[in-house]
This record gives C-alpha cells, structure tokens and sequence, in this order.
C-alpha cells in the first residue's frame, strides 16, 4: 500500500479508528458526554480532512476502491449527516435509561459502512460495506430492546436483511460466474464485449436489484420501512433514512453509470416500474396515517421514487438532479426527525398527529420548522425540495421521459394532502391545556436548536439560491 | 430597481407586521396599512409617469440579474401597462382588504397582516416576471399564504375549503410547472440557448402537437385559477369559508393572476395552438357564464352567492380572451379590474354584515334598508354594477368584450349576452332579499362605520369613474394588447424610466 493510497482513504480510517477509540474509552469510564465529544469530533474532523485535502482526488486502489468527485462528494455528504444525528441523539437518549454510550460505536460503524458503499468498485468491497452498515443497523434499531416495539423492529429489519443480503450474493454470484470477474469495470468490459445481456447475467442483476431495493425501501421491498421507522429510536431512523439510503445510491450511480446500464430497456424497465410503483404506493399508503414516523416513511419510499425518475434519466444531468435531490432530501428529512427527537419525552415519542395539534401557539419555532421541512417534502418553491424536484422533473423531460415526469407531477399532488394535513393540524387552536414538560440541561436543548436552526436555514438558502451547490455538483461529478 | 424593491418591501412590511405583534397588537395592522398605502403611492406615481410621458415604449422598468445561470434562469421583473395596472389593483384591494380585517381580526393579529402581504408579495410578482421559472415560483408562493389565511382565520368548514384550494392550483400549477421546463428544452434544442427568459421564448418554433400539449399545460393552471366552469369546484368554497380579506384578495386578485397568465402567456406564446382552441376556450366561458349565473341565483349564503357570480364574471374573461381582437381583450382588462372591484366591494359588505349578525344565510336577512342605508346605497350600488349596469365599470367591460366576441362567433355571443339577463336576476335578488322585503328576525345593526365608509366609498367612486370615463386604463394597456395579438413584436426594448437597472444576464448555455 502506497502512500497515497493510504492518504485517499483516511476519512475510512479516522472512523474505524474513532470506534475502537470509543470501546475503550467505554472500558475506562461510562461517560455520554465524553464519547459524544469524541463522535462530534471525529466526524467534525474527518470532514474538515475531506474538505481541506481531498478536493479533486481521483485515485483508485485496486482493485477495490476508487476515490473520486463522487466518492468524495457523497462521503461528505454521509459524514455531515451523521454529525448530525449524532447532534440530535445526545438529548434524545440522555433522557432514555438504557446504557447510551455504545450506541455511538454503532452509529460511526454505519457511517463507516455507507462511506466504503460509495466508494467501492467492486463486489467485494461493496458487500464489505453493505454488511458493515447493515450490522450496525440492525442493532441500532433495536437499541431501546425494553421497549416492545423497538425489538419487532429489530428483528423484522435483521430477517429482511439477512434475505436481501442473500439475493445480493446470489445476484453478484451470477453476475460472476458469466462475466468471471467481479470488478464494475470488469462487469462492463465484458458487456460491451458481448453486447446484450444474456439471461444468466439479466437474472443476476436482477437479483441484486432486490438487494438494493431492499435498501432504499423501493416497492415491492418496502415493507420493513414502516415498522422499523416507528420502533426505531428518532435518531436512528433519521439515519436510516439518510445515511443507509445515501451510501446505496451512491453506490447504485457508480455501478449503474459504470454498467452504461441505461442502454438495456429491460433494465430501464424494471427500474421504471419500480419507480412508479413506489411513487404511488408510498404516497396511498401515507394518506391515512395518523403516525408522524410511519407516515415519513411512507413518503421516503414515495420520495426514492422520484428519485429514480432522475436517475432512469441517466446522463449528466440526471446524475446531477439525483445527487442535489439527495441534499435537499437529506436536509428535509434530517430537519423533520430532528423536530420529532425534541419534542419526544422520556415516555414516548412525539409521533402521534394529535401531539402537533396547535403546536404552532406553543412552540412557534419548531412548528415553523417542521412546516417548512413539509413544505419542503411536498416541493414548494422557497425550499431546497422545490429545487430538487425541478431538477428531477428537468432530467426527465431532458430525456422525454414523459410517463414518468406526468407521474410525479400526479404523486406530488397526493402527497400534497398528507403534509398539508400536518401542518393544518400544527396551525389549529389549541384544546388542551399546555403540559409543562421538564427541560434537559439548556446547553443541549441549544444544541438541538442550532442544529436545526441551521438545517432550516440552509433548507431556504438551498431553495433561493440553489446555484452554488449546483456549481459544487458539477464540479465534482 | 424600484421592482424588485416593491416586493422586498411587501415582504419586509409583513416580517416586521409579525414581529412587532409582540409589542403592540395593533401596530400589526398600522404597519400592514403603511405599507401598502406606500406602495399604492408608488404604482399611482408610475402610472402618472407613463402617462405624462406618452406611450414611447411598452416597457416602462426592467430589471434583470442572472438567478440561477446554471439553467439560464433571471431574476427578471419588467413593468408594462399590463403589469402596472393589475399591480395598482392590487395594491388598491390589498388597502381594502387590511382596512376591513381592522377588527374582524381578534386573533394572532401580526400573522394574519404577515400573511396578507406575503399573498400581496407574490401576486405582485406573478404581475412582474418574465422569466418563466420565477413565474412559477411566485405562483406557488403566492399559495401558501392564502392557504394559512383560510384554515386559521376561516369559517367553520375552513380546513375542506383550504385544502381543496391548495390541491386544485397545486396540481394544475404542476402541469404548468411540466409544460414550462417542456418548453425549456424544446427551445433549448431547437435555438442552442438554454434559457427561461420569456422574450426569447416568444419566438420558439414548434410542431402544432407539441405546441398543442404545451399550452395545455398551462391553460390548466389559469383555467383552474380563473376558473373555468368545469374547474371551478374549489372556488365558491375558498370564498365562502376565507374570512373576508381572503375573499377579497381571492376573488379581486388571485382569479385575475389566471386572466393575466391566459393574456399574458397563452396567447403570446402559443399563438396557434391557442388559436385552435379558441372556439372551445369561447364555449367554455359562455358555459361558466351561464353555469356561474344559474348557480348563483340559487345560493342562500351570501358569500357563496358572490363566489358564484365571480364564476359567471369570469367566464367573459375566457370569451373575449379568446375571441382574439384587440376590442375584446379591451374588455377583458376593464372586467379583470371592474370585476376585482365591485366583487370585492361584495365581499366587504358581506363581511360587514356577517361582523353585525353573524349569518351568511339570506333567508334569515331582510329590510335592512330602514337600519342602514347607507350601507343598502352602497350594496345597490356593487348590485347594480354586477349586473352591468351602464355607468358603472363592468357595464363597459361586458359591452366591449361582447362587442369583441361577436365579431368571432355570432352563436356564443348571443348566449353570453343571455348571462347578464341572468346577471340581473342574480343581483336585484341579492338587494331584494338582504336590504328590503320584510325582516323575519330582529336585527338591530349600526350603519356603517367610519372605517368601513372609508373602505368602500373609494370603491364606489373608482367603479363610477371606470363607468364615465375608462380612457386612461385604456391607453395604458392598448400598446400591450396589440402585442399580444402580434407577438412576434415583443421585444425587451430598452426601458423608459432609468437603463440602470438592466445588467446582462448570465450564461445561457448549458452543455
């Protein structure tokens, strides 16, 4: 190993390094406020690294990683999140009795997991990362295990898992046993070679579809979503629905662009079905929720259906739109989970609709936010949402895409009504008297401020003036 | 850069409206009220401008600076007669609607004024853009603000109407959204400039499908807005369940963001494929005019009542739209502006009745007269103008738009002119039931108010003077409307007030 391959994936290394630094800080003394400092500032700092010293790298070690603007750009992105929810899990389990510290080994091993995701070129690698993230996961989820609903969801997202994992290995197997080497580039050596797909290598592909879709919580593999966001810990399942999905789809944009998969109409397809199928799914099944989480899972699976809308695109500019979706997206969500951990007390998590019933009157702040998270998930203008789903709908009508483009403009419309209901119901008068509920420690409750503070703010900031990051975008890609 | 500056200020007067609600509740509304009353000063002195300094050029202020140039889109406002007479309407109803919340409004005061002028903010730039993109994005923003409006300070089914509201011009507002980045690319491909400027659009060149399809997209979101009979369902429910500022900005304002976008857009940019449809745009508004006319006759609630008569109104927007002749499109902006007035005017009084009595529903009104007269003058006088009555403003925006469509179709006309016998029977019913006949319970209602006098006298006199003497709202919208009709002469010419303001744009090109 050169010098410079060790230096291209030092972000890799300060994460490992961080958890084993954490297990023994563990063994020394149980201190949450010590092993947070430590995670905050490690992912601080990993990211400063990222963006101080490896601009513009492109280099590839062989034969599994390749480090370039994408790597870089997503690995960025995957860390800021995870500072986030690493921000935001402080009070969440501080008022919570179980044993809070390891949780934050889990939390940099998931990161760690979906950064070699983005990064890798190579099956082995790829599942490498997969795993890692996923057994991170699985007990994450179920961290809070004294309450009931927090194991259920353990288990069904470890079983559901477990199985996509499984069709993934099949998947890559075939995928190996035609092509006979399991590098990207390998993969599509032997695709040009051989123009077309054959069955064999088509079933393959197939089958690692599941595994993906399994993921990203595409329909027909979404059924975990909304049990695991309901029994999850807050934090957690913002970080399912951030950093779990970024990781894949960032791995699913090298492999596809890698693959030049858009030029097999079966392939585009499948994809094509899925996206609509989930568009509307998720958004059907969301109308008549009355549970905050289940119904922002709902709309992630919705919302990964647009996402492919971009991404069936395919060329620049699709690759673009998908990756500032995915800002805006991450934004949003982060932005609405982090609402929901404030507002969660040491009993239950605020998740019901009637815990918002004017909350605007009483907490005028964070109902402004969450309402302009909404407003941002169902895309209007003066949010960074407006912009991403411009950016989709241009990628799609670029590529006349049209069937695709009239079904999210129709979804939008459906999805409309449930975050409007929302925010109705944040916007009515009060009934109940107002329940005093103790605060934490001021320090920490401005720390949730501030985090969401500047959420908000760059939610605007990204919807008014979207140019820069659309510059960084294409700079980097 | 007095534009942009116009809608800052809107914006700034609202933040600091909610903001200083903390101090003085009533501060809210004072703010509120200076704001507008400045920036109704300010669009008054444009037009005494344009007027004195004759019509050299169509475009009195430009303002443009590169918004997002990765897309080639502008921040480019531009101020026409067009523009600068809806924007003195709005600025003009905004004063009526914050005078007449002054204390209908009890409750959280400062965001009640923050959402008015926000509504105000973005009508304002819908009235200004000409690029298509920020179009857009003012068309949504001026929604969510009348969305709040309705479901925190409406009546009793607020939250059915609020969300039928939003829904309806938020998916029709998606196809516009659809067939604008449409357009986009077609001209981006066809002219290697990738851009949303309006003026360069103008020229695009299209097959008649593809320009078929396009200007549906955005038929549908001024069809849903003006509304058009059969788009019409979420309109006399926002009406009536808005309190009564949001009916007036509603019916004065956000119908005619339709009307402007149909003369505005449809037409210049789609010359043929509207065309095409002119004959079907022409049924469809004698349809709501009739439709509009019969459903309001039938009415019980007052507001609802008017809602529907907004409908019927509406419909010879869409007739003399599409007849396609500079007489009738004369028509159509004296009723986008008469229409905003006397509608509102309705509205008002509604409103006031409703603070008095605390009922919609005619049947239970009645002999109001002997208790207020002046209030009665006031509602014959709106009643009258309704009907179109000659004198009063609508009379000459009805006569010149029928007079426009029959030199289109004779068939259509002849029905339309049906809808103001059904007008008739529709406005003196309102007076009959609610002023005079006999009172079957015992109201006992104070005359108007001071306040309220000062709110709709001015009404009346502006509704007179556009019914004796529209020349002035004609010559300043005449240059504009022979464009529409020739849009190949569209051209961004160099403004007439101040050239400062231009800076060329970004980079259109987009590899």
């Amino acid at each position: 190993m050169t010098a410079n391959d060790f230096l291209s994936i030092v972000p890799l290394f300060i994460l490992t390094s961080t958890a084993i630094l954490i297990m023994f800080s563990i063994s020394v003394k149980r201190n949450h406020k010590v092993i947070y400092a430590i995670t905050l500032a490690s992912l601080l700092a990993d990211f400063v690294y990222l963006m101080v010293y490896m601009r513009g790298t492109s280099h590839s070690i062989e034969p599994l990683f390749i480090i370039d603007g994408l790597g870089v750009f997503y690995i960025g992105l995957i860390l800021i999140t995870s500072l986030i929810v690493a921000m935001m899990s402080y009070a969440y389990f501080e008022q919570r009795e179980e044993r809070k510290e390891e949780y934050y080994i889990l939390l940099i091993l998931g990161t760690l997991g979906a950064s070699t995701l983005v990064i890798s070129k190579h099956f082995v690698s790829l599942f490498l990362g997969l795993e890692i993230l996923s057994v991170a996961l699985y007990s994450m989820i179920a961290y809070q295990r004294k309450r009931e609903r927090s194991d259920e969801a353990g288990i069904k997202y470890l079983i559901l898992a477990a199985f996509s994992s499984a069709f993934l290995l099949f998947g890559m197997a075939l995928v190996y046993l035609v092509t006979g080497t399991m590098a990207f580039e390998g993969i599509a050596r032997h695709l040009t070679a051989n123009d077309g797909l054959s069955f064999m290598l088509f079933a393959g592909l197939g089958l690692m579809i599941v595994g993906v879709g399994f993921k990203l919580s595409l329909v027909p593999f979404h059924m975990w979503a909304a049990d695991v966001y309901e029994g999850a810990p807050v934090p957690v399942t913002a970080f399912i629905a951030t950093v779990s999905k970024g990781g894949v789809v960032g791995l699913l944009i090298r492999f596809f662009v890698t693959l030049n998969g858009h030029q097999y109409p079966t392939l585009v397809l499948i994809f094509t079905v899925i996206a609509i199928t989930s568009m509307f799914t998720g958004n059907i099944l969301a109308l008549r929720q009355n549970n905050v989480k289940r119904l922002l899972a709902y709309s992630s699976i919705a919302h990964m259906g647009y996402l492919l809308v971009a991404f069936i695109a395919g060329n620049a500019l699709g690759t673009e739109a998908v990756t500032f979706y995915l800002v805006s997206y991450f934004i949003t969500t982060l932005g609405a989970f982090g609402i929901l951990a404030m507002l969660s007390d040491t009993e239950h998590d605020a998740e019901a609709t009637e815990d918002y019933r004017g909350l605007f009157w009483r907490r005028p702040w964070a109902a402004a936010t969450f309402t302009a998270m909404l407003l941002s998930l169902a895309g209007i203008p003066l949010t960074a949402g407006f912009v991403g789903k411009f950016y989709v709908i241009a990628a799609g009508v670029n590529m006349q895409e049209w069937l695709l483009v009239v079904m999210l403009a129709v979804n939008s419309v459906i999805g409309l009504y449930y975050y409007i209901r929302i925010i109705a119901i944040m916007f009515e008068q009060q009934t109940k008297a107002e329940t005093s509920n103790t605060r934490l420690n001021p320090a920490i409750y401005i720390v949730s401020s501030v985090t969401l503070a500047i959420l908000t703010v760059s939610l605007i900031w990204l919807g008014v003036f979207p140019s820069g990051l659309m510059g960084i975008i294409k700079s980097l890609l | 850069m007095m534009l942009p500056l116009l809608i800052v200020w809107l914006m700034a007067g609202g933040i600091i409206a909610w903001l200083i609600e903390k101090v003085n509740a009533s501060l809210s509304k004072w703010i509120a009220f200076l704001a507008l009353a400045a920036a109704f000063g300010m669009t008054l002195a444009w037009w005494m401008q344009m007027n004195t300094s004759g019509g050299l050029n169509v475009w009195l202020m430009q303002y443009d600076i590169p918004w997002i140039p990765d897309f080639g889109i502008h921040f480019h406002l531009a101020l026409d007669g067009l523009s600068l007479l809806m924007l003195t309407l709005t600025m003009f109803l905004g004063l009526a609607a914050v005078l007449t919340s002054w204390h209908e409004i009890q409750y959280r005061v400062g965001f009640f004024y923050f959402n008015i002028l926000w509504v105000l903010a973005g009508i304002t730039g819908v009235f200004l853009t000409m690029d298509l993109f920020l179009f857009y994005f003012f068309w949504e923003v001026m929604l969510i603000p009348m969305f709040f409006l309705i479901i925190i300070w409406g009546h009793e089914n607020r939250r059915y109407a609020a969300y039928k509201f939003f829904i309806f011009t938020q998916a029709s507002g998606l196809l516009m959204l659809l067939a604008i980045v449409g357009l986009y690319f077609v001209h981006g491909i066809a002219s290697g400039t990738y851009t949303f400027d309006y003026f360069q659009l103008l020229n695009t060149h299209f097959s008649p499908q593809t320009g078929r399809l396009l200007m549906l997209g955005f038929l549908a979101a001024f069809i849903v807005k003006l509304p058009v009979v059969p788009f019409h369902s979420w309109l006399p429910d926002a009406h009536s369940e808005a309190p009564t500022a949001g009916s007036v900005i509603l019916a004065g304002l956000l119908l005619k963001t339709g009307a402007y976008g149909l003369i505005r857009f449809v037409i210049p940019l789609f010359p043929a494929a509207a065309a095409e449809f002119a004959p079907w745009g022409m049924a469809l508004g004698v349809l709501g005019i009739l439709y509009g006319a019969v459903l309001a006759f039938a009415q019980t609630d007052l507001k609802r009542l008017v809602a529907y008569t907004s409908v019927s109104h509406m419909g010879f927007v869409m007739l003399g739209v599409f007849a396609f002749n500079a007489l009738a499109l004369q028509g159509v902006v004296m009723q986008m502006i008469t229409h905003g007035i006397s509608t509102g005017a309705l509205f008002i009084l509604a409103g006031s009745l409703y603070e008095r009595i605390h009922t919609r529903d005619i049947n239970r009104m009645g002999g109001f007269w002997t208790q207020v007269p002046f209030m009665g003058t006031i509602g014959m006088v709106f009643a009258m103008a309704s009907l179109g009555l000659p004198g009063l403003g609508n009379f000459v925006a009805e006569f010149l738009t029928l007079l426009g469509a029959w030199k289109a179709t004779h068939i259509l006309t002849i029905l339309a002119t049906i809808g103001l016998v059904a007008a008739t029977a529709y406005s003196l019913r309102i007076v009959q039931k609610v002023f005079l006949g006999r009172s079957e319970q015992k109201f006992t209602l104070p005359d108007l108010s001071f306040r309220e006098k000062m709110i709709l006298v001015p009404l009346v006199v502006v509704i007179v003077w556009l019914g004796v003497y529209p020349q002035p709202v004609m010559n300043t919208v005449k240059e504009v409307i022979t464009l529409t009709l020739n849009p190949t002469d569209i051209k961004p010419t160099t403004p007439q007030i101040s050239d400062k303001d231009i800076q060329k744009g970004g980079t259109h090109d987009r590899k």
